[in-house]
């Protein structure tokens, strides 16, 4: 069964048809790209599948039910988890506090926990600590935990980013051109990373990505948008070889 | 000393300090002093907990005034109208009753304030707080049995110095548990950046419902406190110009920075004092309070946009003093 799927999606803007009529299926543990030119609509396919934009039309199914109408918290607490394109980090927390909110919703402190504060309070925060400590050193990032985030490089930013979504334990991750910013050690560094995380966390990711070395190198099955419709998808090499998508492309740089 | 209970052993010592120092100000200060020092105390719950809405969560409330006047009207209410006055432990029991009516009441109006407006971004909760506090103010003018626009008069004088600054502990230790612990993170993230907060599973709208309630109660027993001290209220105490003062303090002492707040309200609530011994060609300067509060606003906003605390981080500051321990960033575990 697929794990996440998405059918005859629009969206419009007024007159403008950001999205138009996209189905498309995410196996688990798959990665899986979203490509086009500059304004095809990716990112408002994201908007839609976590809940920030409502779809003009169609549906989304995760596992199986729908999320169409659902709060942005209650689809990432039912493990669709996000980066952004613009960096969303939490500017005046630190790296790990930023990183503790997405353990937010899995902590069982409620208010009055919070306040008094009792021993089972500090022993989950214990475990917390030890899980974000885990991740921020996978990601390289363990010597900055207690450094602001807006103080952060661009691509440590971007990486806090990832480890903050994965913090809530997502069965789907979608990126937002991860390797936007980075330099070409950086991106070498990030499709291992990503790899990784898939392989490890048992989870499929979904990236929008202009770098088509990113793309090409490990996505198993790349999806394009141009002007909101999806003109193509298959493996790196169906869609490489594909006309329309090679006008598309040339249409954007002539 | 632990981690776990330290914030017990500062709220002990600060319980203990207030009793302590209760004993030599109530000895040798004089009543107009000793109304000044209360008022401090009272301004810097109204601060301290209004900066949970506005400095935690970013919700920008007018309306803390209102919640202020249902804590007074109805702990004065209770005292005045069903209890009577009262000696000794039961005047003390019958207190701590009528305070924490208060605070409920408050709490529950901000409930009922706060689950519609809240689900809207920005101005609109300015607007509908501020019309809030507007309305409560007209119906308690209209409302007979509360004494009308002549408010209630003849509250008995309960209210002490270890009332007053034995709630400000209590208040302080709430804000800085809340701060450090998961709900106070879900509070900054969501001031922040909301979407990014809901991206990874916060409900934006409860943590700033909780927010707002908390900061309710509070204000309610600080409106208790003020009519046990003034024995009389009147609604026209508790009109626009208050919400705004106590706005005013939040800024100034630094959005979130509950020491920076609790400065600002003992400034500005001492200010007017020092002011009205200031005479300028026969006119008090006390006179000029809202003019030397927007020119304060005006120049720390030039000067110190953070507020007075605002940013303010004691680990950081104590830091600067230290050797500069570069450290050596560690490398990627996969790369
Ligand atoms: N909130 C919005 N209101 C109006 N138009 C929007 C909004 N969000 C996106 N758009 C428009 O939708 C189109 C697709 O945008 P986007 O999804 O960001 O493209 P991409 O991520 O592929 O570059 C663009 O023309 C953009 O201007
Ligand atoms: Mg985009």
């Amino acid at each position: 069964m697929s794990l996440l799927h998405i059918n005859n999606l629009t969206m419009r803007f007024g007159g403008l048809t950001a999205v138009d009529a996209v189905t498309e299926t995410i196996e688990p543990l798959s990665l899986a790209g979203l490509i086009g030119p500059n304004g095809a609509g990716k990112t408002t396919v994201f908007n839609m599948i976590t809940g920030v934009y409502q779809p003009t039309e169609g549906e989304i199914l995760f596992d199986a039910l729908s999320i169409v109408g659902s709060n942005p918290h209650e689809i990432a607490n039912q493990g669709i988890a996000r980066t952004f394109q613009n960096i969303r980090l939490f500017p005046s927390l630190s790296v790990f506090d930023n990183v503790r909110v997405g353990f937010n919703n899995a902590s069982k402190t409620g208010l009055f926990g919070s306040i008094l504060q009792p021993g089972r309070y500090w022993t989950e925060e214990k475990e917390i600590a030890d899980k974000i400590d885990h991740l921020l050193g996978m990601f390289g990032l363990l010597d900055n935990r207690q450094e602001l985030a807006k103080n952060l490089s661009y691509g440590d930013q971007r990486r806090v980013e990832i480890v903050r979504a994965m913090a809530t334990d997502p069965k789907l991750l979608l990126l937002d051109e991860p390797a936007a910013g980075m330099n070409p050690t950086e991106k070498v560094e990030l499709m291992n990373l990503i790899r990784y995380l898939r392989d490890e966390f048992k989870i499929a990711i979904l990236l929008i990505e202009h770098d088509m070395k990113v793309v090409m190198g490990i996505c198993e099955k790349i999806a394009v948008l141009d002007h909101g419709a999806k003109i193509a998808s298959g493996t790196p090499e169906e869609v490489k070889n594909n006309p329309e998508v090679i006008k598309a492309y040339l249409g954007e740089s002539g | 000393m632990s981690k776990k209970n330290r914030s017990y052993i500062y709220l002990l010592v600060g319980l203990v300090a207030v009793v302590g120092l209760s004993f030599p100000l109530e000895a040798s200060v004089n009543s107009y002093d000793m109304r000044i020092i209360i008022n401090i105390g009272i301004s810097m719950i109204l601060a301290a907990s209004l900066n949970l809405i506005n400095g935690f969560t970013g919700q920008f409330s007018l309306g803390h005034a209102g919640f202020m006047a249902i804590g007074a009207y109805t702990a004065s209410a209770l005292t005045t109208l069903v209890f009577g006055s009262a000696e000794g432990v039961t005047q003390e029991l019958l207190f701590l009753v009528v305070l924490l009516a208060g605070g409920i009441t408050a709490a529950i109006a901000g409930l009922l304030i706060g689950i519609p407006s809240l689900r809207l971004k920005g101005d609109y909760l300015a607007i509908v707080t501020l019309g809030f506090g507007e309305i409560i103010r007209v119906i308690l003018q209209n409302i007979e049995p509360l004494g009308g626009s002549l408010g209630i008069s003849g509250i008995p004088r309960y209210t002490t110095f270890i009332w007053t600054f034995g709630i400000l502990a209590v208040l302080i230790f709430i804000s800085e548990n809340l701060m450090r612990s998961t709900y106070g993170r879900g509070f900054l993230a969501t001031r922040d950046d909301e979407i990014a907060a809901e991206s990874v599973g916060v409900n934006t709208t409860k943590y700033k419902v909780i927010a707002f309630v908390i900061g309710a109660f509070f204000a309610g027993v600080a409106g208790g406190l003020y009519g046990h001290y003034n024995s009389l209220i009147r609604p026209l105490d508790f009109g626009f110009l208050k919400s705004v003062e106590i706005v005013v303090m939040v800024i100034l002492g630094g959005m979130g920075s509950t020491w920076g707040v609790l400065l600002a309200a003992a400034l500005l609530t001492y200010l007017p004092e020092a002011l009205r011994k200031i005479d300028l060609f026969g006119v008090s300067l006390s006179d000029f309070r809202m003019t030397i509060y927007s020119l304060a606003l005006i120049l720390l906003m030039i000067f110190r946009p953070q507020g007075l605390l605002g940013n303010f981080n004691p680990k950081e500051f104590a830091g600067r003093f230290k050797k500069n321990g570069q450290s050596k960033k560690s490398k990627p575990a996969v790369s």
